[in-house]
């Protein structure tokens, strides 16, 4: 018989305005688990390892195959997508944390809408006139497209901004995420029509200034977006666009 | 134009749409765009919606491969793929748009993969000789939604759509002439119900996988919502018509699809015989090979893995192989595929070949709707997959995301309609009929937080529900195991009543939400397997060995389900088959 179990250590937090406290749970280990399946058990039966009966542990998830970016949290130290996490390569036992650029909800649980905030502050679309049928849209080379496509598979999971240092309390970076959909909606044939917007609207103090250049975004990147690429060709189209509105007055 | 503009003006209607993936957003731009206001409430995010979890592509007979592709040849593929189910005009209208769709997305700025050219490339799926589906990587779901939740960014910006994410849809408010006059809903975080006026309510709830455990479903496809309004009187057809994924790869917490474009790009299903590999598939359909339809393949596996007992290492399980295809098409069309598998499965696919075993994916079957996406519940409309009319008895591959955007543009168009049209606003409903709805929500969840401190755990109630509907109501159908499955349901129904929540905090609990979805789960699973029982035919999806042909004379009719305290109490309906006679389906 099997008596292997997965001991992990999960930070807890009752309300936003609680304090935080630790609770350690152990659960039959299977092959093939990942962290989800790891929380579901605690769900269904939440015992703590001291046998004590406690309330389920909260946390956000959705798809399980890391293409929804609910299920961000810190696993061991380190920020990432907990469905696609196996137990099989972690050292237990497991620590389970919030992400800490964001305000907690409850638990695991982090309330990211400001990153949706900043799609909306970049203008983070391709303003179309309508959607009434108005032909075919631009022909764009397969290399440029594939380029794109990179950017376009953000799913503004929260991994960037998590380890982003300039991401802090006493500063108002969007984070990189958004400047990577800058690129992306830039890039686009009709997107680019409106570039200068996008550019204004990261040129504040919540803007690309505050990149450090640490480049810690774009190893958390769980789809391997080139952020820092992205950064530091909008760092480029940003002094051109400085100098040229110097020269324009 | 300007007159209804004037008229608009006038009533000023309030319009909300429950679910923010493909379906509910086309809905929301459309509306948003003729200067209606409107609410938006998804459980989560609308950026995490089920939507992106679609892979492999969306059809439009564009004809771009010089194949004398053309919309009545998807009309004719997609109605004989359903097995001559669905009603005809509403697939032939989808059809049609289908090429109009593309080139939209493609203006918004989906990024589809390129020929040469730089046009957009098209790939084969099942049930179909052409090349007809555009794509976006293996994510062309996820590109999709993305564009739509740019542009409802857009109206949310400039104030015209108003997004309400964390809410749990509960009710229907309906008031005494039975006309659908709002909504009810609970916000997950503070668990607020509360009540919110409307003069339509779009449902754009999404698929019912969680009612069979795991599927390839994200955990919020529950059905709940539609569970909820047909216990309130709408009607929900073609329940028994669920969809089995060919390929999944079986996993504790749930079913991860690998997306039939593997097979449109070249991948080979085979298993063991004789020591040698065998490409069943591609002998028992010489035509149509690896690509014929999911119904069809799915069984293929079942024989393969039950009744041959040849499943890889005698494990239900067979191989899906793509080790010989080019590593460069790999990357740039089935990328997303191969980094899934590996992730998941510790394996390179592109060395050793994928094992997979079919599983729960899509609902034919869904709310009751007329042309206009209005179930008969006057001012409830149902679009996407909650809904039943496009895709009969089976879907083809890479028609769920067409019907999604159809689908919404009709609303776009009929919500306008009802609106405009109706005598009275909701303004001059009286405020009686928000209360009792609101109470009678309200006292649900009093009752499941103070007193729910019974010995049933819902979880496990969960999970057996799971089971059964997986075991008797998917690919192959009995009708003793159907009917004590609906036993079983009605067990668990009973045992329901005595369940107790482990947490009964007012903060953030999902444990309340989740206690009333099962219910609802429940009621429908329910629907699903006496449906199921009642037809005693084999059509599409739903297959039965003990009645292996499909019998026109006495089943070509649509399921329509009824709610009542006693269970689901069935009707049925004729199919409008006015446009291709049908003949019997072979590949």
């Amino acid at each position: 018989m099997d008596t292997k179990t997965v001991h992990l250590k999960i930070k807890r937090q009752r309300r936003p305005d609680e304090a935080s406290y630790w609770e350690e749970f152990e659960i039959p280990y299977r092959p093939n688990m990942n962290v989800i399946i790891a929380l579901q058990d605690i769900q269904k039966n939440p015992v703590t390892r001291q046998g004590q009966k406690t309330t389920p542990v909260v946390w956000d998830c959705n798809c399980l195959e890391e293409v929804c970016g609910a299920c961000s949290m810190i696993i061991n130290g380190q920020v990432r997508q907990a469905c696609s996490t196996l137990i099989d390569k972690l050292h237990q036992p497991i620590v389970l944390a919030p992400m800490t650029k964001f305000p907690v909800i409850r638990d695991l649980l982090v309330d990211r809408s400001r990153m949706f905030e900043s799609l909306k502050k970049i203008k983070g679309w391709i303003p179309i006139d309508g959607t009434y049928d108005l032909g075919p849209g631009p022909r764009m080379a397969e290399s440029e497209r594939r380029k794109a496509y990179e950017f376009s598979r953000c799913m503004t999971c929260g991994c960037c901004l998590e380890v982003c240092p300039q991401v802090n309390p006493l500063s108002e970076f969007m984070g990189p995420a958004a400047l990577g959909q800058v690129r992306l909606f830039n890039a686009h044939p009709t997107g680019q029509m409106n570039k200068a917007e996008r550019w204004e609207a990261i040129m504040g103090p919540d803007g690309i200034a505050n990149c450090s250049n640490d480049q810690n975004c774009v190893k958390a990147c769980p789809k391997n977006i080139p952020l820092t690429e992205a950064i530091a060709e909008l760092n480029r189209d940003l002094t051109f666009y400085g100098i040229l509105g110097l020269l324009r007055r | 134009m300007a007159l209804e503009r004037e008229k608009r003006k006038m009533k000023n209607p309030k319009i909300a749409i429950v679910g923010g993936g493909l379906a509910g957003l086309m809905s929301a731009i459309k509306l948003a765009e003729k200067g209606y206001a409107l609410s938006l409430f998804s459980l989560v995010p609308v950026k995490r919606s089920h939507s992106v979890c679609a892979q492999g592509g969306i059809n439009a007979a564009k004809n771009l491969k010089g194949e004398g592709d053309s919309p009545w040849q998807h009309f004719e593929d997609t109605v004989y793929g359903g097995d001559f189910l669905a009603n005809q005009p509403p697939v032939k209208g989808m059809c049609e748009a289908g090429p109009g769709i593309i080139d939209l997305l493609d203006r918004m700025g989906v990024m589809f993969n390129r020929t040469p050219e730089g046009l957009i490339d098209m790939r084969r799926f099942g049930g179909t000789k052409y090349n007809r589906a555009a794509f976006a990587g293996t994510t062309t779901g996820q590109q999709l939604l993305y564009a739509l939740d740019e542009q409802v960014r857009r109206y949310e910006a400039a104030g015209l759509i108003k997004k309400y994410e964390g809410w749990d849809f509960l009710s229907a408010v309906i008031d005494e002439a039975g006309i659908c006059r709002g909504l009810c809903a609970m916000n997950l975080t503070t668990l607020e119900v509360r009540t919110f006026p409307a003069d339509a309510v779009v449902l754009a709830t999404g698929g019912i996988g969680y009612i069979f455990g795991k599927s390839t479903n994200s955990i919020i496809c529950n059905g709940s919502a539609a569970s909820a309004v047909y216990q309130q009187g709408a009607y929900y057809a073609n329940g028994e018509f669920i969809q089995i994924h060919p390929s999944t790869i079986p996993g504790e917490d749930k079913l991860r699809l690998i997306s039939e474009s593997v097979r449109s790009e070249g991948g080979r299903l085979w298993t063991y015989k004789d020591g040698k590999p065998w490409y069943f598939l591609e002998e028992w359909h010489p035509e149509y090979k690896n690509l014929v339809p999911r119904d069809i393949a799915s069984r293929a596996i079942y024989k393969v893995c039950y009744e041959l007992k040849l499943g890889i290492e005698g494990k239900n399980l067979v191989y899906l192989d793509i080790t010989h295809l080019d590593p460069k098409l790999i990357e740039t069309k089935l990328g997303g595929v191969v980094e899934i598998y590996q992730k998941f499965m510790g394996e390179d696919p592109r060395k050793v070949p994928m094992k997979i075993f079919p599983g729960m994916h899509y609902s034919m079957g869904g709310l009751w709707v007329d042309y206009n996406q209005m179930t008969n519940i006057p001012g409830l409309f149902a679009v996407g997959e909650c809904e039943y009319q496009y895709h009969g008895a089976n879907r083809l591959g890479a028609n769920s995301l067409l019907s999604c955007f159809y689908g919404g543009m009709i609303i776009g168009r009929s919500v306008v309609e009802y609106t405009t049209g109706l005598q009275s606003g909701v303004d001059s409903v009286p405020s009686t009929v928000f209360e009792r709805e609101l109470k009678r929500q309200q006292q649900i969840n009093d009752q499941l937080l103070r007193s729910a401190d019974g010995p049933e755990n819902p979880y496990q109630i969960h999970k057996e529900m799971g089971e059964w509907m997986t075991e008797h109501v998917t690919v192959i159908r009995y009708n003793k195991n159907l009917q004590e499955t609906d036993h079983k349901l009605q067990e668990l129904l009973d045992r329901y009543k005595k369940i107790g929540l482990n947490d009964r905090g007012n903060w953030a609990n999902p444990s309340l939400p989740f206690a009333r979805q099962l219910y609802n789960m429940l009621q429908l699973a329910r629907v699903i397997t006496i449906s199921a029982l009642a037809r005693n035919e084999s059509r599409g999806a739903h297959y039965k060995p003990e009645f292996p042909n499909r019998d026109d004379e006495n089943w070509l009719k649509t399921t329509k389900a009824r709610f009542t305290l006693h269970g689901p109490e069935l009707s049925y309906e004729p199919v409008d088959v006015s446009l291709i006679k049908p003949r019997p389906r072979t590949y």
